[in-house]
């Protein structure tokens, strides 16, 4: 059985039919084709396919396409503003080297945004590490993503995103 | 994932409707559970009734010297919440450490108790302030509500519409996470209200229970040092890779004494 779906995905509408089962993110990747939210573990541990829904962040593999029915959803490819101009914490993972294979990168820069605006720009290190326990990074050690993190809360706020 | 039929009512009324009428049907309010478990094919379900549609289920309110919270009010809802940080400052500390931010910014309280996970924290809460949960149908006490490993009083197509928790005069909630699901190993909730001195402990039995032995100390003399040689069973305790009975049965005391300093701080 197939269910019409639309939502707004990085501020554009977009709709499709879908399966009741089909999961947010296997409608942003197999439907849409915006392969940048990546599925690392599947069982709701790793962080990778975090999205923000209506500004806050999910685990896209862990709703129903259906559930974001009419919802405001913003992915990876949805923070730079032209391939020249990145958002401050993409450009922040950047600078401090935050990534090595780059597969947890999407979820660790959507969780690291919405963060930073939940703690209103003001961020220390022992928080940004407890809050990073919904996303994991198996070659980095967390240090230069903890280090982008700090780095980017201040550029986030002076560029007013 | 088995395929299945999806419902999103806008009333409590039709989801009511939309389960009874069904076998196999369930309703999901955060997903945080359900959609993990039909993923791993544990489940069948034959209809999914979406809460998250009707908007009245959510919110937070203090009535006298209660807080009142919706069924379906996520965690992140609970856990930053100026009235429950200020009149039970336990119970927002513990909605801050379930799961991650993700799944607190999608997990609600109501899905958490119905569920009744043994590792669930929300149980913990509910038993030691010993909290009210209201139903479309009625109103049922902690003492009688969690049943065992998943199972509550709530009957077939009775949904949770909010939970009533009484001011504590001390409270806190610790637990020993399992360090890659968040699941409490063992958590204890102390609480010290009106109507007495409460411990309850989750993750390390089939479902959350009290130890009045420590109750008893505790109301005596409400510190840690009371109930520091208050030893529990290993036996009937959870046991599995993550942790053995015993480890768990210890871990109860240290977790309560733990809980009973932060209460007392």
């Amino acid at each position: 059985m197939t269910i019409p779906v639309a939502m707004t995905v990085n501020g554009k509408p977009v709709s499709g039919k879908v399966e009741a089962r089909t999961l947010l993110v296997q409608f942003l990747r197999e439907h849409l084709g915006m392969t940048g939210t990546h599925v690392g573990c599947d069982t709701s541990q790793c962080g990778a396919c975090v999205v923000h829904v209506d500004g806050k962040s999910v685990k896209s593999c862990t709703i129903l396409a259906v559930q974001a029915e009419g919802a405001k959803v913003t992915t990876i490819e949805g923070l730079a503003e032209s391939a020249e101009k990145l958002h401050p914490m993409q450009e922040a993972f950047r600078e401090n080297h935050a990534l090595q294979c780059g597969f947890c990168t999407p979820g660790m820069v959507m969780s690291a945004i919405d963060m930073v605006k939940r703690h209103n720009y003001q961020l220390d290190e022992a928080t940004v590490r407890r809050e990073l326990e919904g996303n994991l990074c198996r070659c980095t050690g967390y240090h230069n993503i903890v280090k982008a993190i700090l780095a980017a809360a201040p550029a986030m706020k002076s560029a007013g995103v | 994932m088995y395929d299945f039929h999806y419902h999103r009512p806008k009333t409590l009324a039709d989801a009511v409707n939309l389960l009874k009428g069904k076998d196999e049907a369930r309703p999901m309010s955060g997903g945080m559970t359900l959609i993990p478990t039909l993923k791993q094919r544990l489940a069948k379900p034959s209809d999914v009734v979406d809460l998250g549609g009707i908007k009245d289920l959510a919110g937070i309110k203090v009535e006298g010297n209660n807080v009142v919270i919706g069924g379906m009010t996520r965690h992140a809802d609970v856990a930053s919440s100026a009235d429950v940080k200020s009149a039970i400052p336990a119970l927002a500390h513990l909605a801050g450490h379930i799961g991650d931010p993700a799944v607190r910014n999608r997990g609600t309280i109501g899905g958490s108790v119905a569920n009744n996970d043994p590792a669930a924290d929300y149980p913990a809460a509910v038993l030691a302030l010993g909290a009210t949960i209201t139903t479309n149908t009625g109103k049922h006490a902690a003492d009688s509500f969690f049943k065992g490993l998943f199972e509550t009083a709530l009957s077939d197509g009775e949904l949770i519409t909010s939970i009533s928790f009484p001011k504590a005069e001390k409270a806190a909630y610790m637990k020993f996470p399992n360090p890659a699901s968040r699941y409490a190993m063992v958590g204890v909730f102390v609480a010290k209200t009106a109507a007495g001195v409460r411990v309850a402990v989750t993750g390390a039995g089939p479902s959350v229970f009290r130890v009045k032995a420590m109750e008893d100390a505790l109301a005596k003399n409400f510190s840690s040092a009371a109930i520091k040689d208050i030893k529990i069973p290993a036996d009937g305790l959870n046991s599995d890779i993550h942790a053995s009975a015993e480890y768990r049965a210890h871990l109860v005391n240290v977790m309560a004494r733990r809980a009973v300093d932060a209460a007392t701080k």
